[in-house]
């Protein structure tokens, strides 16, 4: 009767269990947090300052002093694209974010009053959806100009997170339309709980696993996105330094004497987009191994 | 048949009506015109009288429910009005640049659908053995590589290992086929490999689950040659789901042209649009969502037709 006689009870660690069951899913995290911590800690690591400007190192091959040389402002390439991974990781992340829960409340409402108001939701989702994600992004850039809120280009992450809503929408609404004929939905609506608090409270957590999928897949989308957008002109302003705004411009001109120019930021924008989409599709398997996008 | 065809037509017109309603209001709901943008464009300073006048041009003084119906009308009857910023007749802009655009995503999309199909096949039926892991981590890659900075890359390629970059001005194909060819091909490569690697997962994950079905077993069974289960039995069930992403992945594959006619220097339809955007020429902006959105729409259409074709289910429910 004593309590050393039992063998002690230990949860099993969700964090290697992960790594056990998703090896590949597991290496994608591993990446996404390296470029999160260069990202919260650029000023520590970056060995120069982003926007510095050094007429005496222009164009400069990589080499012990500038590990993926300079641009054609003697800018250091390595620290640019260190300072980059806070640019797309923070429009990445709050874009994907925005759009993902404005997204999944109302495929959850949808799927919730179902009727004449899901059906007009789910009409205007298709109409929504006829637009190419980065059609509807251009648009949305022409609608809301430029406007940076503390650093953040706000315009750029409405114009990428809009897109993905109705997307977002319509994988949540399959899922809570499950949901929704379960009795603990009828028992919540017969203790006379509002819909709003049935919504948030009983449905929304219950969708909780596709919703986290479609955030990291979004993630991924998100930072092409921005890198599209930005190596266009139309998304992160020079000098602020953004992968794809890294090569537009003078790397356009440049990139027969200075291939580095383009190399490193198209590498950084590809690894990012890899990492996320390994690690949204091992999430996908091990949340859920019925749900595909 | 037919009734289905003429109701699937029919329902296209409130989508497409929505479309048009949707990209009207939002392009109006913000102050900041084109005449601004024009007029102000050198930072000088413009009077607001010289500024009405120009609105009163261009009829944006109008209530907006009028400017509405008038482009829809214009709409109906193919008048798709003039460019804010040019002034010349906005289906003349989209009409001079439509082909190259059009070519070089039919060639993208043609190449794709070539590599994808047999590419997810061989990757299913080996499938984790070596050669399903390499095609794996291809189209992996190709879902993280963006089109544009392929395109730099195939430039790069050319100009450093060949010595030797496409010619810069367009050749209509019919004018001198090598010429247009040696042209458009990159893009269409650039843009092309996200489409393939879309398709190729599709084909590998609809086969793969096609294999696993009783009527493959039966097939087997009784003694059908294994090349021939998977010709005519696997792959005509294992093909319709990859019809539908060959067909929805078009429209992105456009989009994906937005971007990468930049890289290439190509003066197509997505150049113009990005000169839109950066222009705020709103007449242009909507003509051209239009005929994006035209062209998602008639291809979701052409996959529920090809559903019908294909599968004998979907042609008699």
């Amino acid at each position: 009767m004593s309590a050393t006689a039992l063998p002690a009870f230990r949860a099993p660690n969700p964090i290697l269990a992960f790594i056990r069951a998703q090896p590949l899913g597991a290496a994608g995290l591993v990446v996404i947090l390296v470029m999160g911590t260069a990202a919260v800690f650029a000023e520590v690591i970056a060995p120069f300052n982003p926007e510095a400007i050094d007429f005496m190192s222009m164009l400069a091959a990589p080499s012990a002093d500038h590990f993926f040389g300079t641009d054609a402002f003697g800018r250091d390439i390595l620290t640019r694209i260190i300072y980059g991974a806070r640019t797309a990781l923070t429009i990445g992340f709050l874009s994907s974010f925005i759009g993902c829960t404005a997204g999944g409340l109302l495929g959850v409402a949808s799927a919730y009053f179902g009727g004449r108001a899901d059906l007009l939701i789910m009409r205007l989702v298709d109409i929504v959806l006829s637009f190419p994600i980065i059609v509807l992004a251009l648009v949305v850039v022409a609608v809301l100009g430029k406007t940076a809120v503390l650093g953040i280009d706000l315009n750029l992450v409405f114009a990428i997170a809009i897109p993905i809503i109705p997307r977002a929408c319509r994988v949540v609404r399959s899922a809570a339309l499950s949901v929704r004929q379960m009795p603990y939905i009828d028992a919540a609506r017969a203790g006379g709980y509002s819909s709003t608090h049935i919504i948030l409270r009983h449905m929304a957590p219950n969708v909780l696993a596709p919703y986290l999928i479609l955030l990291t897949a979004y993630v991924a989308q998100a930072i092409l996105l921005e890198a599209s957008l930005s190596f266009l002109g139309l998304g992160v302003q020079e000098p602020k330094p953004a992968w794809g705004l890294m090569l537009a411009g003078d790397s356009a001109n440049f990139y027969q004497e200075a291939p580095w120019m383009i190399l490193f930021p198209g590498l950084a924008i590809s690894l990012a987009v890899f990492a996320f989409n390994l690690f949204g599709d091992s999430l996908r398997d091990w949340l859920d191994p019925k749900f595909r996008t | 048949m037919l009734r289905y065809l003429a109701r699937r037509v029919a329902l296209m017109v409130p989508t497409l009506f929505g479309v048009a309603l949707l990209t009207f209001i939002m392009l109006r709901v913000v102050p900041g015109d084109v005449v601004e943008v024009k007029l102000r464009a050198d930072g000088g300073y413009v009077t607001t009288e010289i500024l009405e006048r120009e609105r009163a041009r261009l009829g944006l003084d109008k209530p907006l429910p009028v400017q509405f119906v008038d482009w829809m009308t214009g709409l109906v009857t193919l008048d798709l009005g003039n460019s804010m910023w040019t002034g010349r007749p906005v289906a003349e802009e989209i009409g001079v640049r439509i082909g190259l655009t059009f070519q070089v995503a039919l060639m993208a999309a043609f190449i794709s659908v070539l590599i994808a199909i047999p590419l997810g096949t061989i990757s299913a039926l080996y499938r984790d053995t070596w050669v399903d892991y390499v095609v794996r981590i291809f189209t992996i890659a190709g879902l993280a590589v963006p089109s544009f900075w392929l395109g730099m890359l195939l430039l790069l390629l050319l100009l450093t290992v060949f010595h030797w970059s496409p010619p810069v001005t367009y050749t209509p194909f019919y004018e001198n086929p090598l010429q247009n060819m040696a042209q458009l091909i990159w893009p269409a490569l650039a843009v092309g490999y996200r489409y393939a690697a879309v398709v190729a997962r599709m084909v590998r994950s609809s086969i793969i689950e096609v294999m696993r079905e009783d009527y493959i077993r039966t097939a087997r069974a009784k003694g059908v040659f294994e090349r021939l289960v998977v010709a005519r039995h696997a792959m005509r069930n294992a093909l319709l789901p990859a019809v539908t992403v060959i067909g929805l992945e078009f429209a992105f594959l456009l989009g994906g042209l937005v971007v990468t006619e930049q890289v290439f220097n190509l003066n197509g339809i997505g150049r113009l649009f990005v000169e839109a955007v950066s222009r705020n020429d709103f007449v242009l902006i909507q003509a051209l969502v239009m005929l994006l959105a035209a062209v998602f729409v008639t291809m979701n259409l052409i996959v529920d037709v090809l559903y019908g074709v294909l599968d004998p289910r979907v042609r008699n429910a």
